[in-house]
């Protein structure tokens, strides 16, 4: 294992939903639905195909479909260059749909964090403001 | 959601505690008088202010003769930044917004 390797990280959320495949599948792959549940976008589920996702914070990912096999998975790019190091992101997030008797079992994977990405703070004060205003967001939340 | 966590966003949810634990991130090391001019609250407040942050790890204090200095721990905001945690948190309120985008699509 090389050290690129060993610092790769990877971040799994799974959930099962009471509804088809194909019904989680419309909501993944049609840009009018992404919208609602994840960003603005611009999406096709075409692999080769570039698209960005416009978060409500101002930041845009840049995306390129890896994978589009319906019903069953979705691969994409989820990069965010940034010139502060700190901050640039490369990862792939892979959704896994399963048909289970209840309905689906949905997997998201990210992976691919770059090690100082694990802790930000390292010399970046200039985000200071930045991370403040994010934190009063998640705030304003219900946690 | 964690007991350090909580304690954590607790300690920086309080809109002066924050400006007081930016002005140390900013500036450095500080005493409570130096503080209590800026805050715009009384001296005690401040006090009490800190050992709130004090509590959560967020800052430190050293004594030196009559005087004591504050200064920020950025240490204690890894769990917030840590982008593992960060990014499980955004997708399982992205999970919550597909499964209400679902229960619409039924209707």
């Amino acid at each position: 294992m090389n050290s690129a390797d060993a610092e790769t990280r990877s971040v799994v959320v799974e959930r099962e939903f009471p509804y088809p495949p194909d019904k989680l599948w419309r909501a993944l792959t049609q840009p009018h639905l992404i919208e609602e549940w994840l960003m603005k976008n611009d999406f096709a589920p075409v692999v080769g195909h570039r698209f960005h996702l416009r978060g409500e914070w101002g930041g845009v990912l840049d995306c390129e479909v890896l994978e589009a096999a319906p019903n069953t998975t979705l691969s994409y790019t989820w990069n965010f260059a940034n010139d502060d190091p700190a901050y640039d992101l490369q990862s792939v997030v892979t959704f896994t749909l399963t048909a289970t008797q209840a309905g689906t079992h949905l997997r998201v994977e990210q992976k691919g964090f770059r090690p100082d990405q694990r802790q930000a703070y390292g010399g970046a004060r200039a985000g200071w403001p930045q991370f403040f205003t994010k934190l009063e967001q998640l705030l304003a939340r219900p946690l | 959601m964690s007991v350090a966590h909580d304690l954590l966003f607790r300690s920086l949810g309080d809109p002066t505690r924050r400006a007081i634990f930016e002005r140390l991130c900013r500036d450095g090391e500080q005493t409570v008088g130096a503080l209590t001019e800026r805050a715009g609250v009384s001296q005690p407040a401040v006090s009490k202010h800190l050992a709130v942050l004090k509590r959560a790890g967020l800052v430190r204090d050293r004594q030196d003769g009559r005087q004591i200095h504050y200064s920020a721990q950025l240490s204690a905001l890894a769990p917030l930044i840590d982008w593992t945690s960060r990014m499980t948190g955004f997708w399982q309120n992205r999970f919550d917004r597909l499964e209400d985008l679902l229960k619409r699509m039924d209707q």
